[in-house]
């Protein structure tokens, strides 16, 4: 084994994007120093290790940054693998391509209607990005049954990498729940997804590093009135 | 190993197909090429990519994988034994080549789009001050990742190469068509080398679609446009 490892994650607790590199850490029984960011204040140490778009979360590995957390997470993977490591990707290379496929659809297709809701101006606009999330969460939905085949995860036993990409974002979802009365997972309309959160849920991963729903009710609100006075402004 | 059976469902004019078929070239892969009618899908493409209907797609045994840049890494790490490897070896060099191919689409190509296909002239001007600032970025990310060899994989082509690379013909034809060369020798010399010294290989020049071609079919499409917005 290599000598001491210097890992620091930045990031923001509510973030789904933060939190999936935060759990990759976790599953990997890897100690990180975990730096709070604050997004109208951001250090010195993300702007330059994240130039580009200096966003969190951002790994960074013996002095040497890693930025995009489905980057971050395949990284994470790689550096941190042998005996008794668990896997977060699939070793088959056909899964491997479903599961970055999946992971790919939760950011291209699913967060950016979800996020709609918080974003929304008008109450039509927030029933239209609803309509849309419910439209878009169907195809995870059957995902999880042709991918799990018949386990506890997307894509086994434990907790993976779709399972990472996705369920970083429930805390999201319950907010929206609680905030709009908008259910995106239930028992009736996505039966094996709502069992399924709340395994992820119960995970020991996910109790570390999860925030309590109330924060991100919170940063929803302050997202809310940001998106109300930017259009207020033009 | 019984014989692999590979086909790549795409259109030539689509440089994410185009980025399969480079990734299946230097390779040195062998596959039966489906061109799609996107006006008019075929069933295959419509069951092999339920979720996104749209090409590419590459069908290896019967298995569908779908998203140009998962197809591309799916090939080279199926494909391990055979041909050059395209990621890097080491996990961090591999975690920048991932970065900056995701970087590609969602920042220099969507940009870059939109400096044309905008609606108005000002989302079209916001589309081309985008697109310089991501070819900045660009040359810098070349000039980290080649460290002064001839591309971004180092001696030979690796998955950068390929993820941009496919950009090359619509480059040339952009050229044509708007007067706007993207990876212009001032701004980015050395993205303007590289993209002549991709152009040239062998395994490139077997797939890259002819830009004078590109710039027809761009025309017609353009023709199209303007007749169905008059006739609204």
């Amino acid at each position: 084994m290599a000598a001491k490892e210097e890992l620091k994650l930045l990031g923001v607790d509510v973030s789904p994007f933060a939190i999936r590199a935060h759990m990759a850490l976790v599953i990997k029984g890897v100690s990180c120093e975990y730096v709070v960011e604050y997004l109208s204040n951001k250090s010195e140490l993300l702007l330059s290790s994240n130039p580009i778009y200096k966003k969190v979360p951002v790994l960074i590995h013996n002095g040497k940054p890693i930025c995009e957390s489905l980057v971050i997470v395949q990284y994470v993977d790689e550096i941190f693998s042998g005996d008794g490591v668990p896997s977060i990707l699939p070793t088959d290379p056909y899964e491997r391509a479903i599961a970055r496929f999946w992971a790919a659809y939760v950011d291209d297709k699913f967060f950016p209607v979800l996020r709609g809701i918080v974003l929304a101006l008008t109450e039509q606009e927030r029933v239209e990005k609803a309509t849309e999330t419910f439209a878009a969460i169907e195809p995870l939905e059957e995902a999880f049954a042709m991918c799990s085949k018949g386990k506890a995860f997307f894509c086994g036993d434990s907790i993976g990498y779709i399972d990472l990409a996705l369920g970083s974002l429930l805390v999201w979802i319950e907010a929206i729940r609680r905030m709009y009365n908008i259910e995106i997972i239930s028992a009736s309309k996505t039966p094996r997804l709502s069992a399924w959160a709340e395994r992820f849920g119960e995970s020991a991963a996910a109790k570390e590093v999860l925030p309590e729903v109330d924060k991100a009710v919170q940063f929803g609100k302050m997202l809310e009135a940001a998106a109300s006075a930017a259009a207020a402004s033009k | 190993m019984a014989s692999d059976e590979l086909k790549l469902l795409g259109t030539w004019t689509s440089p994410f197909a185009l980025r399969v078929q480079l990734a299946l070239s230097f390779k040195g892969l062998s596959y039966e090429n489906v061109e799609e009618d996107l006006k008019n899908k075929s069933e295959l493409l419509l069951t092999n990519n339920p979720a996104h209907k749209k090409v590419p797609v590459l069908i290896h045994n019967g298995k569908p994988v779908s998203e140009s840049q998962i197809i591309v890494q799916y090939i080279d790490e199926a494909f391990s034994g055979t041909g050059p490897t395209l990621l890097p070896t080491d996990p961090y060099e591999r975690a920048i080549a991932r970065f900056w191919a995701a970087y590609v689409d969602d920042k220099l190509l969507a940009s870059w789009l939109q400096s044309f296909r905008g609606k108005r002239e000002e989302e079209k001007a916001e589309g081309l001050k985008q697109t310089l600032v991501a070819v900045e970025h660009m040359e810098g990310a070349f000039k980290d990742c080649s460290k002064g060899k001839p591309f971004f994989g180092g001696d030979s082509v690796g998955y950068l190469d390929i993820t941009v690379g496919c950009l090359i013909s619509w480059a040339h034809a952009g050229e044509k068509l708007y007067g706007f060369k993207i990876f212009d020798a001032d701004r980015s010399p050395l993205l303007n080398a590289w993209m002549e010294r991709f152009g040239a290989l062998d395994a490139a020049k077997k797939v890259l679609p002819d830009a004078d071609k590109l710039v027809e079919y761009a025309k017609m499409r353009q023709a199209e446009a303007a007749a169905s917005a008059s006739n609204n």
